[in-house]
């Protein structure tokens, strides 16, 4: 395997790692709790790592996810003294944490390979480098391991819990009503968010594990009415995202990490724009539609109301719209136009008739 | 006490209080199998925290619950809950029938997955409120009403013994609410019982055969035609009750009145 398919093959598990939790942020309205915990288990790392003296020890990850699972108590601790609302509490948490790594980092581990640039960024072109080597065999990159055993177990937990993730995001009373602890399920998914951030900061850096977990789920948001989907859709938009970012920065010899990221967001722009039901493109439309076809009621209903009356010579007059409906002359007369395509009105010297079909909407229109 | 029949819910000198604060007030409350019993009294009375204490949602500051005549931990599978309609996400991505499963999720157990079965059920309780033609809608598409039935529906796939309802009557249309209540009534003819929080006093009369009469303390709790009484909606909504049972003078059901 050369280098190239390695960095992309652990930009696709990243991706794909970070999607799954993230769908679970993302409708748990947590998106925030991802930013906090992937800047606090700096932290961890860095004292796991005075206590290992090994970047690449398993504990560091545990140490890290451990942290992840603090800053949620801190925050919520926090919350529930109802005396700081929780955006503010999460505002305060993670960065005390965060700097307290960085601090930490700057005095006490300085010349050693954990700087903050790497933290913060990550390098995935390096990480083809870092190697599993067992008796003379290369395995391959230490990141593809660790980032798919992550996956692995992202995929199980959400798996075999789906049904009670389902119940407790959806309606969590009721969860702990029927027995599934709302609490434990959440603890859970906040120790899988923690050892996907950890597992992944190395390669991403833990500011775009961020954009991996909230953006490819909020894409997918709008485009699906089931979470099944949601699920799978975040991963490939999360994957296409990891390839397509991957290619940009060979392109613009950028990093590979940032570009990334930058491709989750253009993804989510596109959706944003162009999703079939909910995208601004499609609301738009419906909207002048709508407009559209409310125009055709209200010249369906004026002239019904005063039609067979003595002043339905005046009031049902082309010219007359524009007076009293308040219409200006060339939309009247593109409503009328439009209004004669479609067999509501006839025209006869300048008055105004409406046909049969015409006469039903108006009537069902005034009983709404 | 012993040789007396068995409550379907029997609340002993329950307290529950936010910090210091008593939101609930020593609250003894005996509920007899088959009844339909609507919870009402001022907002902030503590009806919905009642619900949820007696759900084991929220941890009383004292006293005990009992359902049947053992803690809710012991009976989840005979209790079915409807919690209030804004208290879930409605743009969650999910159809209504994966809802109205959800209420088979206690009897299906952690892990396992609802099988056909499960997916009958739902269609049958869809059916008995009239939804089966939206089972596959997204619940966003939901009207306010809809929504409502959905969540009956789903308490009735729990097929419990006592049902804990949360204002099911909230943003219904008047179609609707006679519906709902005709269920319920079947609910309680099955010999089932039902506790509604409950905020439009002109219909506890016609809709209910029990009340409880709720402000903080409990007020009074018994047959509608013993407890539902002038005096005591007066007790419960501290004088600012628009409502009397005897002039049947109708304003606001509930007024809300000058805070002193």
């Amino acid at each position: 395997m050369n280098a190239e398919i390695e960095i992309q093959l652990i930009a696709s598990v990243v991706a794909a790692a970070c999607a799954l939790p993230g769908v679970f942020l993302v409708l748990r309205r947590m998106a925030l709790m991802s930013d906090a915990i992937s800047h606090a288990i700096l932290v961890g790392i860095v004292l796991a790592f005075f206590v290992t003296k090994n970047i690449a020890s398993p504990f560091l990850i545990i140490a890290a996810a451990f942290t992840g699972v603090i800053t949620v108590v801190l925050v919520e601790l926090l919350n529930r003294t109802r005396l700081v609302k929780e955006d503010a509490a999460i505002g305060l948490v993670f960065p005390v944490l965060f700097s307290i790594g960085v601090i930490l980092i700057a005095r006490y581990a300085g010349n050693v390979h954990l700087d903050t640039d790497a933290v913060l960024l990550g390098e995935l072109a390096f990480a083809p480098f870092n190697r599993i080597v067992i008796s003379g065999y290369d395995l391959g990159p230490q990141a593809l391991y660790v980032m798919s055993a992550v996956l692995l177990v992202n995929i199980l937990f959400i798996a075999l819990f789906y049904k009670e993730l389902k119940l407790a995001t959806f309606d969590s009373g009721l969860a702990a009503a029927l027995g599934f602890s709302p609490v434990f399920i959440h603890y859970t998914l906040m120790s899988l968010v923690s050892i996907t951030t950890v597992g992944a900061f190395e390669a991403v850096g833990s500011i775009l594990v961020v954009a991996l977990m909230i953006a490819p789920p909020a894409t997918a948001y709008l485009l699906t009415d089931s979470l099944m989907w949601m699920l799978g859709l975040s991963v490939s938009i999360g994957v296409i995202s990891g390839i397509s970012g991957y290619w940009l920065a060979r392109f613009m010899d950028a990093s590979i990490a940032g570009c990334m990221a930058t491709m989750t967001g253009i993804f989510f722009i596109l959706g944003l724009l162009f999703a079939p039901e909910r995208g601004m493109v499609a609301l738009a439309r419906r909207h002048a539609r709508n407009r559209w076809e409310f125009a055709l009621w209200t010249l369906a209903v004026h002239l019904f109301n005063h039609e067979n009356l003595p002043e339905s010579a005046t009031e049902n007059r082309v010219d007359h719209l524009h007076e009293h409906v308040g219409w200006d002359r060339e939309y009247a007369q593109k409503v009328l136009t439009h209004a004669k395509q479609r067999d509501i009105v006839e025209q006869e010297n300048g008055r105004l008739y409406l046909t049969r079909t015409g006469r039903q909407m108006a009537k069902r229109a005034l009983v709404k | 006490m012993d040789n007396e029949e068995i409550k379907a819910i029997r609340v002993d000198d329950l307290t529950v209080a936010y910090r210091d604060k008593p939101v609930l007030w020593d609250i003894d409350l005996n509920v007899p199998p088959g009844v339909l019993m609507a919870i009402v009294g001022p907002n902030g009375a503590g009806k919905t925290t009642l619900i949820k204490s007696i759900l084991g949602l929220v941890k009383p500051a004292a006293g005990q619950v009992l359902i049947y005549g053992k803690p809710y931990q012991q009976q989840r599978s005979l209790v079915g809950y409807v919690p209030q309609r804004e208290s879930v996400d409605w743009d969650f991505p999910t159809s209504v029938l994966d809802v109205v499963m959800m209420g088979r999720y206690g009897i299906i157990g952690w892990i396992r997955r609802p099988g056909r079965e499960d997916r009958e059920l739902a269609m049958q309780a869809l059916e008995k409120v009239r939804m089966q033609d939206f089972a596959n809608r997204q619940i966003s598409q939901l009207s306010g009403g809809q929504q409502q039935r959905v969540f009956l529906a789903r308490a009735l796939v729990q097929d419990a013994k006592v049902y804990l309802m949360d204002e099911p009557f909230q943003g219904v249309d008047a179609t609707t609410e006679k519906a709902i209540v005709e269920l319920l009534q079947q609910l309680r003819s099955d010999g089932r019982t039902v506790a509604v929080v409950h905020h439009d006093l002109q219909t506890v009369i016609e809709y209910f055969d029990w009340v409880t009469l709720l402000n903080v303390r409990s007020i009074a709790s018994g047959p509608v035609a013993e407890v539902f009484t002038d005096e005591n909606l007066h007790l419960t909504y501290a004088g600012r009750v628009a409502f009397s049972r005897e002039s049947k003078e109708q304003k606001n059901s509930l007024s809300d009145g000058d805070k002193q």
